[in-house]
């Protein structure tokens, strides 16, 4: 019987290492309490039905003692547990992007080329894969055993991670937040595959139209290109080269135009006004579907000419480019 | 109340007058304002609740037997452990030791008459019930499958289940338990003895004033949020449901601001009665009666300032996980100091195996791996991988389980001969109690290995690999189960065939001890005087041989 999970991802040997940390103190402390009570117990046991021990004075060294080392420990814990932390939710640059939507009972995956797959997903080993999560209808969470990786796909927002996997092999993925009747079956697969076995699953099969061909059409099925577009006096703001950049808002404020920010002007437009641009553009709010809205942001990134698109933003921008209605 | 009986210690037992015989009839019950018979009321409605709890804890473990689905549906099963989670948290757990020990000690243990409000305490037991009987019809007739938890936008939209309906069994049941906890508190600060000050009050008083402060204070937010989660059901208000441009994720800090310090209005009264045990089984004064005491509250502040360590892989910022993270681990600081002190004090002592002490043993080793395992889940870059498994359900079922109702047993154990005025056959209480260890142990501790190889919680089915550990689970629940039936048999033996307890059966001080066994309706029939510290053993000794 396995008492741990496979290492499978670079997070993997991180997180062991400091659960290892937490046993050695959980055991040290449980087989130290255990060992007193019950030596206590046998040594100091009651010999005679009238017998009354001698008063053992409170010692104010001994209490300090046992609040100092407790404190102590618990500090290598908390910075350690920050340190894996900081690690997990920092995805790099130069990643993969894929896709994911997740409704019950089932993950949805888009890859950036096209591919689609429905509760599973083909990766790289060695390769960092950055995930844009969304869920049409309740919270979902992507749970990855082998990986140590878990997000939550909250409704109504994009949630970004990434993993790095790092051994060939298929893993499940199992949706971690209870999300109603067959919960339990919202499960699949995570095939990590050596770079060029997933260069050939990638050129296999049909991919049809990439992600961001695919998010262009949606551009001007909902006609958002008569007021995006790439001329002087248009009533919206010019897309391109948008993502990562500095956008100036009305007010004075500042905002960094990332999946979060698209996702936000797409749905609720008015919430962020781009300094500059007239309050006219309606809501899409339930008119794009999830992935309909992956693939709008799919395209918008594919409009900015960056090596990749990551989370860091390229360099700030201080020109007033005017970027959203 | 007002009748003030003479009691004479001295003449046969027969017919002394005491509460359980002053009157008779149901009306003299269910009427009742008298503090013991209110604490009988509410162990005979958490009895209850925690028998219609078990027995669906009893329904999981069976569908978990085999990984398929093959005993009940997914509809089922989910109804299941939402009905579990219910049943146990908020109708035993929440009002358990209050409701019973609380209601039955706190005026003994301070030399009152009763509580500060004696009606209000009976509109507290009533509305305990009246949610309890309602929750329980909606999560029995109707059906609930959101989970204890009602996470949004599920619960709000999603759900089918009567989801509102179990909402106000929970909303009116809030109530009790902040009555319950504004009684004690003015209870503890006006009508201590003469004599009694802050510092000479037992511990079990120190624990229940903490856990008071919880209830006043985090009870209405718990309240606010289900209402809310029911305004948005029934009238579509879009707070939780991102569709309306509402927030699902502040539904979870709404209801862990208050579930979280529930956690302590469960265990802080635990780690009350305990404290009370230890001393009494070990005859020495408490190590550190100030040590402990501070802890209670000291916890009880912090455990307000901990809620977002639920919410480490929701979303929430980075920082504020950090802050949120050593915040959660400062609380373990004062649990540490209660258990060292806890187990200096048995050192040098002359410690005493009977039942009360197997249990408060078997709680503090029980705490001891619980609190450890859940210093895991406040280390930010574990609890991403442990969070939503069977990591977390083994760590607070160690906390609830192996803390709270071994602290529960520990105490209805120690103090059933002042409560029934009988003993319970001492053998069988210590079998129990084993069994109970045992049982519990094997069925939660492959919980912990199970959530590390990633099975998550609330799974109908699961992969064939994890099994192994499902049955030993399975296994050690049924063991458990019959650990708690065997004291429900002896208790409702002991009140018919059990010896008569004398007035202080351990030789324990404390002034519950000091009042016959059972008490007379107004507890004691001179006011005691209070001269000294509580657990004062060697004075308590002195005392018997000079009087």
């Amino acid at each position: 019987m396995e008492l741990f999970p496979q290492q499978a991802s670079s997070f993997a040997p991180h997180v062991d290492a400091l659960y290892g940390f937490l046993i050695a103190v959980t055991a040290f402390f449980s087989l130290l309490i255990g060992t007193l009570v019950v030596s206590f117990a046998i040594r100091y046991r009651r010999r005679s039905p009238g017998e009354i021990p001698p008063v053992v004075h409170e010692s104010g060294l001994l209490e300090l003692v046992w609040t100092v080392i407790p404190l102590g420990l618990v500090l290598i814990m908390f910075f350690w547990g920050a340190a894996v932390y900081f690690r997990i939710t920092r995805p790099p640059t130069g990643a993969i992007e894929i896709y994911v939507t997740g409704k019950q009972w089932m993950w949805k995956i888009q890859h950036g080329d096209g591919h689609r797959e429905m509760n599973e997903l083909h990766v790289p080993v060695g390769q960092p894969v950055r995930l844009t999560m969304a869920s049409e209808d309740v919270i979902h969470s992507f749970f990855v055993p082998a990986f140590r990786f878990k997000r939550d796909v909250v409704p109504g927002r994009f949630s970004i991670a990434w993993f790095e996997a790092t051994k060939p092999g298929r893993y499940h993925l199992f949706c971690a937040e209870y999300c109603g009747t067959r919960h339990s079956g919202m499960i699949g697969w995570v095939y990590a595959m050596k770079p060029a076995d997933y260069q050939a699953w990638l050129s296999g099969g049909a991919a049809g139209e990439s992600l961001a061909a695919a998010g262009a059409k949606r551009f001007q099925e909902q006609a958002c290109n008569t007021c995006h577009a790439e001329q002087a006096g248009a009533r919206g703001p010019s897309l391109v080269g948008l993502f990562g950049k500095t956008v100036h808002l009305q007010g004075g404020q500042t905002v960094v135009a990332d999946e979060a920010y698209l996702r936000e002007s797409i749905t609720n437009p008015q919430a962020r006004l781009v300094e500059g641009y007239p309050p006219i553009m309606p809501t899409f709010q339930g008119l794009i579907s999830e992935e309909g809205l992956l693939q709008l942001i799919a395209y918008i990134k594919s409009l900015s000419p960056s090596p990749a698109a990551g989370a860091a933003p390229p360099a700030p921008s201080t020109e007033r480019k005017p970027a959203k209605p | 109340m007002s009748t003030p009986a003479v009691i004479d210690t001295q003449s046969p037992p027969a017919r002394r007058v005491h509460y359980l015989n002053a009157r008779y009839g149901v009306a003299s019950w269910l009427l009742t304002v008298d503090h013991k018979r209110i604490a009988i009321l509410y162990l005979i409605g958490v009895t209850f609740f925690f028998a219609i709890g078990g027995i669906y804890a009893a329904l999981i473990r069976l569908e978990l037997l085999t990984p398929p689905g093959d005993v009940f549906l997914s509809e089922t099963y989910n109804k299941l452990f939402t009905g579990h989670g219910v049943m146990m948290v908020f109708f035993f757990m929440i009002p358990g030791i209050p409701g019973v020990l609380g209601n039955f000690l706190i005026p003994l243990m301070i030399g009152a008459k009763d509580v500060a409000f004696p009606r209000l305490n009976l509109l507290s037991w009533y509305l305990f019930l009246i949610g309890g009987l309602t929750a329980l019809w909606a999560v029995v007739h109707g059906g609930v499958d959101t989970g204890w938890t009602f996470y949004t936008p599920y619960s709000t939209v999603y759900s089918n289940g009567w989801v509102v309906v179990t909402a106000v069994g929970i909303f009116i049941a809030g109530f009790s338990s902040i009555l319950t906890g504004l009684n004690f508190l003015v209870t503890l600060h006006t009508m201590r003895a003469p004599g009694m000050t802050w510092m000479r009050m037992p511990l079990f008083c120190w624990g229940m004033y903490a856990t008071a402060i919880i209830q006043i204070l985090g009870t209405p937010v718990v309240a606010i949020t289900l209402l809310l989660v029911a305004a948005e059901r029934l009238f579509h208000l879009g707070i939780f449901d991102p569709a309306q441009g509402g927030d699902p994720v502040l539904f979870q800090h709404l209801f862990w601001f208050y579930s979280h310090p529930a956690v302590y209005i469960m265990v802080l009264p635990a780690m009350a009665v305990i404290s009370e045990l230890v001393t009494a089984f070990s005859r020495k004064p408490i190590f550190g009666y100030r040590f402990i005491a501070a802890s209670s509250v000291a916890i009880a502040v912090l455990s307000f300032l901990v809620w977002g360590h639920h919410m480490f892989v929701s979303g929430q910022s980075v920082y504020a996980g950090l802050v949120f993270s050593i915040l959660s681990f400062m609380v373990a600081i004062p649990s540490a100091i209660k258990v060292f002190n806890w187990t200096a004090t048995l050192y040098k002592g002359s410690v005493s195996y009977q039942t009360p002490l197997l249990y408060a043993l078997g709680f503090i080793g029980l705490f001891t791996f619980g609190g450890l395992t859940g210093l895991m889940l406040a280390t930010l870059g574990l609890d991403i991988h442990v969070t939503d498994t069977y990591f977390i359900v083994a760590h607070f079922h160690y906390i609830m389980v192996g803390g709270t109702i071994m602290g529960y047993l520990g105490g209805l154990h120690y103090w059933w001969p002042k409560i029934s005025g009988k003993l319970y056959p001492e053998y069988w209480s210590r079998v129990s109690a084993w069994v109970i260890f045992i049982g519990f142990n094997l069925t939660f501790f492959p919980q912990f290995i199970l959530g590390y190889l990633g099975m998550p919680r609330r799974y109908h089915a699961y992969p064939a690999e994890f099994q192994v550990l499902n049955v030993m689970s399975t296994a050690g629940a049924s063991i458990l189960g019959i650990g708690y039936l065997i004291p429900l048999v002896y208790f409702f033996w002991s009140m018919r065939y059990g010896k008569d307890a004398s007035d202080n059966p351990w030789g324990a001080t404390g002034l519950e001890w000091q009042t016959p066994s059972p008490p007379p309706t107004e507890n004691f029939p001179v006011t005691p005087q209070v001269t000294g510290k509580p657990y004062d053993y060697l004075t308590a000794q002195e005392e018997v041989a000079v009087g």
